[in-house]
């Protein structure tokens, strides 16, 4: 958007990552700044997030009272996200309870729940869990009974989801809306990566809430590493927001001994190293978060030759800036559409891949995630 | 400057190009679009309206503007986009200007949460809130328009801010939205009313706008003071009957017709009856203009 700058003194591109990594650089931000950092935190969904970030770290004075109109608003939203996380989790409880097998919460809901850092300021849009795929049937008839509508009912996306994804298509509630996926494993099996789902449900452990004892979460490298493999085989609709989730994820386990040790091992033993390589890489050029040298060089070692490759490191700038036209370039697009291509690529093998982009193309109905 | 200042052709090549900023509420919001129409119709509408100057915040900007070069041509759409987001599925082209008006709708109803949002039209006199607060299809913004006509200044015809610290209402006098037969009754009260042009066959019928008087937008800057609450209702063939609504019951109403009321909690409840400490409430149930009009006027003396 060619809009007339009457005093600009930052650049566009980065601002709100900028901001985030370092606060207190808000002191020289002009007021068409300040504007573009809230168009920007709007765009990414991370307005509740930079508010706590500014709040604690630089005086209340130093914001704008137009900008802090618009962060408190965005922490009312987040506080009520978290309050109607925890109301469903409560009911998806009481309608799982007497399944008596364990189900885990995965990414915001997990968060959520743990009280974790990522939580703060967040916004939540569905709620995500892990059940064994034998407890599957008996999990989806449950919920059907206490109110949670599946959709894509077409016959098409009903295969796509069950034959060929990591979860069954969304369920949504009939009274409340919420919408609920329930995932069988972390990554498509058609992808050809297959971490072994039991795995990381042995692995889990218990919410701390005394309120959810039912749940649990994945341990911390399991945590990060879905949330990364989420992240990196993905779309990047909210990359970004993902991306800052991990930043806080990485800050506040690195403070538990033998972390980064633990996290490589894991990362080994699921295959899932390279997603992994690139979280870390992505977050600490973004937003500066502190990892130890050995382990960046050794899990730099593992992934061997493609990680490196420059147009990776291209294509990961330009999907992980805020979906704001100020963040955008020429190539913005060019590289949405190759994400968009490499996201399936990477969840489908070739010929699977053309059959389901040609069934997409003939059979318009057939909506898909 | 205002919108008038400019001629249609430059207004148009700014929306195109730079943008034009308006106050949207308690907001500034800076205006793209390529659509002729849409240029049209803010230049007629808005007219009266100031032009935000170079060092006001703008708040949000949005877009309305087709999809792609493909769907300017073949069975042409239009989206809306604010800061990223695009909170509505495309329309017709044809829908250009009531989307953007629903946008707008949007950005107050979803980010202005330092008020209580609640849907209901408002009208003002000697500093004095009337807040018409009713569902959609009981005549909330017929009445509106008629009572604007009559004279009452617009603060807006479909959305009361009730600020959570002073407890007045913010004025957003933008233009009044009115459906199918509610077009004609209002055309055929005063000639000189200006009519944005009707768009057929929207999710809600026949769709127009009405020009805010110009003294209802100069007045931008007064907010009001609430005094009386009318629960409207217009039905066809019945007869003049005004009731006094209880406290209790009005504030369950009021409640449900808060749109941020589950968001603010205790806030909108305090706030809510804080409404009710300082009002009047009643529910009217009319068939014409001729009723309920001097039934308002006689409200207004009675209880403002």
């Amino acid at each position: 958007m060619a809009v007339k700058r009457v005093k600009r003194a930052y650049r566009a591109r980065t601002l709100l990552t900028d901001i985030l990594r370092t606060p207190t650089a808000i002191s020289h931000l002009a007021k068409r700044d300040w504007e573009t950092l809230i168009w920007q935190a709007r765009a990414a969904e991370l307005l509740g997030q930079l508010r706590h970030r500014l709040t604690t770290t630089v005086p209340n004075t130093d914001i704008p009272i137009q900008v802090a109109r618009h962060l408190d608003a965005a922490w009312k939203i987040a506080l009520l996200h978290d309050q109607a996380v925890r109301y469903e989790l409560l009911h998806l409880q009481d309608a799982l309870l007497e399944q008596g097998i364990p189900v885990v919460l995965l990414k915001g809901a997990a968060y959520c729940a743990q009280k974790a850092d990522a939580a703060t300021g967040r916004v939540f849009n569905d709620i995500d869990i892990l059940v064994p795929k034998g407890a599957l049937v008996d999990s989806e008839k449950r919920l059907l009974g206490a109110g949670w509508i599946p959709s894509h009912l077409n016959a098409y996306d009903q295969r796509y989801y069950r034959e060929w994804m990591h979860e069954i298509p969304p369920m949504e509630h009939k009274n409340r809306s919420t919408v609920l996926d329930v995932h069988h494993t972390i990554v498509p099996p058609t992808s050809g990566i297959r971490p072994d789902p039991d795995l990381l449900i042995e692995s889990s452990v218990r919410v701390d809430d005394p309120e959810l004892l039912f749940f649990k979460v994945l341990n911390p490298e399991d945590m990060v590493i879905h949330s990364a493999s989420h992240l990196f085989f993905g779309e990047f609709h909210k990359g970004l927001r993902d991306l800052y989730d991990l930043h806080s994820l990485f800050v506040q386990f690195s403070t538990n001994d033998g972390f980064w040790e633990r996290l490589l091992a894991r990362a080994d033993e699921l295959h899932l190293t390279e997603p992994v390589l690139d979280a870390l890489s992505e977050s600490s050029r973004l937003f500066g978060t502190a990892i130890p040298e050995d382990i960046f060089k050794r899990i730099e070692g593992r992934c061997g030759a493609l990680s490196t490759h420059r147009w990776r490191g291209w294509l990961f700038e330009q999907a992980l800036r805020p979906n704001h036209p100020s963040a955008h370039d020429s190539m913005t697009s060019v590289a949405q559409w190759l994400i968009f291509a490499r996201s399936h690529w990477l969840r489908m093998p070739l010929p699977l891949l053309a059959y389901h982009l040609g069934h997409k193309a003939l059979f318009r109905d057939a909506k898909s995630k | 400057m205002r919108v008038s200042n400019h001629s249609l052709i430059d207004f148009g090549r700014r929306l195109n190009t730079s943008g034009f900023a308006i106050p949207c509420g308690p907001f500034n919001v800076r205006i793209y679009s390529g659509i002729d129409h849409v240029a049209d119709a803010l230049h007629r509408l808005y007219s009266d309206f100031p032009e935000c100057n170079p060092e006001d915040f703008i708040d949000f900007e949005i877009r309305i503007d087709p999809p792609s070069l493909l769907r300017r041509y073949l069975r042409p759409q239009v989206t809306l986009s604010c800061d990223g987001r695009q909170p509505f599925k495309p329309l017709p082209l044809a829908q250009a200007f009531p989307m953007l008006e629903w946008g707008l709708n949007w950005v107050l109803s979803s980010h202005a949460h330092e008020h209580l949002v609640i849907h209901a039209a408002v009208v003002e006199r000697e500093g004095g809130a009337l807040i018409l607060a009713a569902d959609p299809g009981s005549g909330k913004s017929t009445l509106c328009a008629a009572l604007v006509d009559a004279g009452w200044r617009l603060i807006s015809d479909e959305l009361a801010l009730v600020n959570l610290k002073s407890g007045q209402i913010s004025p957003i006098a933008r233009p009044i939205s009115l459906k199918n037969r509610s077009i004609d009754v209002i055309r055929q009260l005063n000639s000189e009313t200006v009519f944005s042009s009707v768009c057929r066959d929207t999710a809600k019928g026949d769709i127009a706008h009405v020009k805010p008087p110009a003294a209802s937008v100069n007045a931008l800057g007064h907010f009001a003071t609430p005094k009386l609450i009318v629960f409207p209702k217009y039905s066809a063939n019945v007869t003049l009957d005004c009731s006094p609504v209880g406290k209790a019951h009005a504030l369950a109403e009021l409640t449900r017709h808060a749109f941020n009321a589950p968001l603010l909690g205790p806030e909108a409840f305090e706030t809510i009856a804080r409404l009710l400490d300082q009002t009047s409430v009643f529910r009217v149930e009319y068939s014409s203009f001729d009723q309920v009009l001097p039934e308002i006027d006689r409200l207004w003396r009675l209880n403002a």
